[in-house]
C-alpha cells in the first residue's frame, strides 16, 4: 500500500495530505489524552504501535505469486479506538519513508489516509458490527484485523485509479486494474493478520484482563477467555 | 490448559501454513514481486509520460542494506512488543504473590 515517492501528481499529493492532517492531529491529541488520563495505558499503546511496526516491515508471499505486507493497525483500533492509530500508523509510515525509501514524503498523506485512517476505521467498524451481532471478542478481532488490512489496500488502489484513470475506461477501468494488483494478493495476508490478531488478543486476555475491561473491550467478569 | 495450548499451536500452524504453502506449491516459479512495485509498473503502463517529481531523500544503497533496515524495523517492533507482553505477564503475577506474602504471617 506504499505509493512510491513522487508517484502521485502534486495536486493529489497535496490533497491527500490536507485530507489526512486533521485525522493525524486529532489522533496525536487522543494519544496524549489517553496517556495523561490513564498512564497505565502506556504499555498497551506501546504494544499497539510495536505490532504495526513489526507487521508492516514484513513482506509475505501470497498465492498470487506476488508479495505484500500486512498493516497491523486493527489491534490498536480495537483497543484504543481508531484515532490513536492515525498517529501510530503515520509514525510507522514516516519511519519507512525516511529510512527505507519505502513510500515517501510526497505520498505520506495518501499512504497515511489508507493505512492509518481508512484501515483502522474499517476494521473497528467490522469489529463493532461483529460484537453487536453477538460475536465474541476473538471472532470480532479476527474480522476487524483482516478488514483493516484489506480496506487499506482497496483504498490505495482507488487512490491510484483517481490519480491515473484509464484512457478509455476512465476511473472504473483503472480501479479494476489497481485492485487486481493489490486486493487478491492481500486476501491470504488479511486472513493471516486476523489469525495473528487472535493470537495477540489471547495473550492480552490472559495477561492484561483488567486493562481490557477498563478499555471496554471485555465486559467486567467476562467468561470469554477462549 | 492443554486445550488452550492446542488452540495456540493450531493458530501458529495456520499462520505459517498460510505463507509457506504458496511458496512450496509453485516451486520457485514466481518471483514474489512486491505489490508496491507492481503498482509502479502499472502506473508506468497507464501513463508512460509520467515522471516521479520527487525522489527519496535517503535511499538504501543496495537491496541487502534495504532488507537489513526492514529487519531492523521488525526487530525494534518485536523487541518492544516482547517487552510489553513480558511486563504485562509479570504484572499479572505480582498482585497474587504479594497477597500470598500478606496472608502467610496471619
Amino acid at each position: 500500500m506504499h505509493i512510491a515517492e513522487g508517484f502521485l501528481p502534486p495536486a493529489h499529493a497535496i490533497g491527500w495530505t490536507v485530507a489526512a492532517t486533521p485525522f493525524v492531529v486529532h489522533g496525536a491529541r487522543a494519544v496524549v489524552r489517553e496517556v495523561r488520563e490513564n498512564p497505565e495505558s502506556t504499555l498497551l499503546l506501546g504494544a499497539a504501535g510495536a505490532f504495526t511496526f513489526v507487521l508492516s516491515a514484513i513482506k509475505l508471499p501470497s498465492v498470487t505469486g506476488s508479495s505484500s505486507h500486512p498493516t497491523g493497525t486493527g489491534a490498536g483500533a480495537i483497543l484504543f479506538r481508531p484515532p490513536v492509530m492515525a498517529l501510530l500508523g503515520t509514525v510507522v509510515l514516516l519511519f519507512q519513508a525516511l529510512l527505507l525509501a519505502h513510500g515517501g514524503l510526497t505520498t505520506l498523506g495518501a499512504n497515511a489516509f489508507s493505512m492509518a485512517i481508512v484501515g483502522p476505521w474499517a476494521g473497528y467498524g467490522a469489529y463493532r458490527l461483529t460484537r453487536a451481532l453477538g460475536g465474541g471478542l476473538l471472532p470480532g478481532v479476527f474480522v476487524g484485523m483482516a478488514l483493516a488490512d484489506l480496506a487499506t489496500y482497496v483504498t490505495t488502489a482507488l487512490q491510484l485509479a483517481l490519480a491515473f484513470p484509464d484512457a478509455e475506461s476512465g476511473f472504473a477501468g483503472a480501479a479494476l486494474k489497481f485492485l487486481g494488483v493489490f486486493s487478491l494478493t492481500q486476501i491470504p495476508l488479511a486472513v493471516g493478520e486476523g489469525l495473528l490478531g487472535v493470537l495477540l488478543f489471547r495473550v492480552l486476555v490472559a495477561n492484561a484482563r483488567p486493562d481490557l475491561v477498563r478499555l471496554g473491550v471485555l465486559p467486567p467478569e467476562s467468561e470469554e477467555a477462549r | 490448559m492443554t486445550r488452550r495450548r492446542l488452540v495456540t499451536g493450531l493458530l501458529v500452524l495456520g499462520v505459517v501454513a498460510l505463507f509457506a504453502v504458496p511458496l512450496l506449491l509453485d516451486e520457485g516459479a514466481s518471483e514474489y514481486v512486491g505489490t508496491d512495485n507492481q503498482a509502479v509498473t502499472a502506473i508506468q503502463e497507464q501513463d508512460p509520460d509520467y515522471r516521479p517529481w520527487f525522489n527519496s531523500i535517503v535511499a538504501p544503497s543496495s537491496p541487502s542494506v534495504e532488507s537489513g533496515l526492514f529487519a531492523l524495523q521488525a526487530a525494534l517492533g518485536g523487541g518492544v512488543l516482547g517487552y510489553v507482553l513480558g511486563r504485562l505477564r509479570g504484572r499479572r503475577d505480582e498482585p497474587s504473590s504479594s497477597t500470598d506474602a500478606g496472608t502467610d504471617p496471619s
